[in-house]
């Protein structure tokens, strides 16, 4: 258990802890009394209420303080088992205990409150931060297909009679492209708001995974000049996923995989399970991309250094923030060829019953 | 033969001019309602042949317009929704839309739909045998062939590929195939679906892996072309 943890429990437990710990030290101390002095006792349960001051809130702590003087008073400050003090010297003592265990919680509870909003300070200045780079890098990518789109337009519009066959036909192509571009962008965004929100409910279902693996392929533009390779598994069983999210998945890394390779680029795809968990692997035979980026080709809107244009660094992250809403992983390796190789681990229900004979 | 009349319900001006021009231009009448309250009015004086309704109406949630449209039009009612929201659409489907279709669409796409969607209200087939490219199905002697060549499928196979080949072009949800062949209604079923279109795939499709009589709707169901 860490520190934010211990910070974070239910106050109720907080009393109990405080109460605990203070009645435990007590006892100790009792039955050390004969070795360390009445007096010492005191210094020992300050120490525990400076303690528990670090940790909780500060009406546990007071309590805490309030109930160590009183303990200490009774059982430890003779004549014992009264609350009487017959020494002022002990009636100092014991008035300087409260006070100091009464600062020492105080004090403690302001720096905790003061710490708290330095942080979420700090945590708000990184959202803006994040924010910004978010706001440059999708301002080009949404007007970089705006542009092509009104450019495109505006020509067809005005030139309409001097315009070849052929070059109508390319300005058409180009507004195709560039909406769909645009559509997958504001669907990655849209995405993301989900991930980041907290939107993202699963809907569970059975799901054929040789199947998706296929339609993903399938539903590729036909522009692409790369090479698929995929070995049907046929003893794969079915298994329960969010059939949307994990072909979302697919299409972004494979997406990515056709952007950053050379044509005619080797992409394989293999699945395979273990136990009741579903493995996909993509992998390829493309340039690959250097060890010391492996982590961070999941962070939001990281771009590879020198990259080409037509990404925003969302993609991979939404892969991973949708294969960890199944509890899953993603990871980045070098592939056999020395490429890029994503491999997915879906820890899913599985289903064989697909293996049965069919009547 | 008079234009075939079809009713769009959207609030979006932009969207209503677009699905006017193409729909004229593939030899539909088209009316046109901004509102669900001016839509059910509309299609109350003059039912149409075919309603394209937007799920996402300001006024009144297309889901209720669909609710009340479906307690006396019986005609399709094709559902135009935005993407990424697999079970607005199951749900819509579930309660009488005929067949959807999400924003952005490709205009060849929604006027097949539409085709489908008209095609399949109208059919009074009378003939025992359909044929669908390279397949072809004989009801009387329960037989399905491929490329001339009989095709082996079994009891459930052949109850499956009848309510497809019965529904050409339509979208069937999940819920719907599972209760009309096995009689279940639970959406944990889907396991038993799953295996007879890969089995069945593997029968009537030329390449099981791009089926292209058989297509997967993600999340939503199947629909046979």
């Amino acid at each position: 258990m860490n520190l934010l943890t211990i910070r974070g429990l239910a106050p109720q437990k907080q009393y109990v802890i405080c109460i605990g710990l203070i009645l435990c030290v007590s006892v100790v101390c009792y039955l050390g009394t004969f070795y360390i002095g009445y007096k010492l006792v005191a210094l020992v349960l300050l120490m525990c209420v400076s303690i528990l001051a670090m940790l909780f809130d500060i009406l546990p702590v007071l309590l805490a303080a309030m109930l160590s003087a009183l303990i200490w008073n009774f059982f430890f400050i003779p004549p014992i088992f009264t609350f009487q003090i017959n020494n002022p010297e002990d009636l100092l003592m014991l008035m300087l205990y409260f006070l100091i265990a009464l600062v020492n919680a105080v004090l403690t509870f302001q720096i905790k409150k003061a710490e708290k909003k330095a942080r979420e300070k700090e945590e708000k200045d990184n959202t803006i931060r994040l924010y910004n780079v978010l706001l440059n890098s999708l301002s080009h990518e949404l007007r970089t297909p705006i542009s092509t789109i009104l450019g495109a337009l505006d020509t067809l519009k005005e030139n309409k009679d001097k315009l070849s066959e052929n070059n109508q036909n390319e300005l058409f192509d180009q507004i195709d492209k560039a909406s769909i571009r645009l559509n997958r962008q504001v669907e990655n965004l849209l995405n993301m708001n989900r991930l980041e929100t907290g939107m993202l409910k699963l809907n569970l279902d059975w799901c054929d995974t040789n199947e998706l693996i296929h339609s993903v392929i399938n539903k590729l533009p036909e522009t692409h000049s790369h090479i698929f390779q995929i070995q049907p598994n046929e003893s794969l069983p079915l298994f329960k996923y969010d059939r949307g999210l994990i072909e979302q998945v697919l299409q972004n890394i494979i997406h990515n995989a056709i952007l950053y390779t050379p044509s005619n680029t080797i992409i394989k795809i293999n699945s395979s399970h273990r136990s009741s968990c579903c493995i996909i692997q993509i992998s390829d035979n493309g340039p690959g991309i250097p060890e010391h980026e492996h982590q961070l080709v999941f962070d939001k809107f990281y771009r590879l250094p020198n990259s080409k244009s037509g990404g925003s660094g969302l993609g991979l992250s939404i892969a991973k923030g949708f294969v960890m809403a199944h509890q899953g992983t993603i990871k980045l390796e070098k592939s056999e060829e020395g490429g890029a190789k994503f491999i997915i681990e879906l820890p899913v229900e599985a289903s064989y019953i697909n293996h049965l004979k069919n009547e | 033969m008079n234009k075939a009349e079809i009713l769009i319900i959207d609030d979006e001006p932009q969207i209503r001019k677009l699905l006017e021009i193409a729909l004229e231009s593939n030899g539909f009448k088209v009316w046109q309602a901004e509102t669900g309250k001016e839509g059910m009015v509309m299609a109350a004086n003059h039912p149409p042949e075919l309603i394209l309704l937007d799920i996402g109406l300001p006024d009144k949630s297309g889901h209720e317009i669909l609710k009340e449209l479906r307690t006396w039009y019986s005609k399709p009612i094709l559902i135009l929704s935005v993407v990424n929201n697999e079970n607005d659409i199951v749900s819509a489907l579930d309660h009488g839309a005929t067949d959807y279709i999400t924003k952005p669409f490709r205009t060849s796409e929604l006027m097949a739909r539409i085709r489908a969607a008209i095609r399949s209200n109208q059919s009074t087939n009378t003939t025992s045998t359909l044929v669908f490219g390279d397949l072809e199905i004989d009801f009387l002697a329960r037989t399905v062939k491929k490329n001339n060549e009989f095709v082996k499928l079994t009891s459930t196979e052949y109850q499956l590929f009848v309510l497809f080949a019965k529904n050409e072009g339509r979208v069937l949800t999940h819920k719907y195939l599972l209760k009309e062949i096995w009689g279940l209604g639970s959406q944990t079923e889907t396991q038993y679906l799953r295996v007879f279109v890969g089995t069945l795939r593997k029968k009537i499709e030329t390449n099981p892996n791009q089926p292209v009589h058989l297509l997967t709707e993600s999340g939503v169901g199947y629909r046979f072309v």
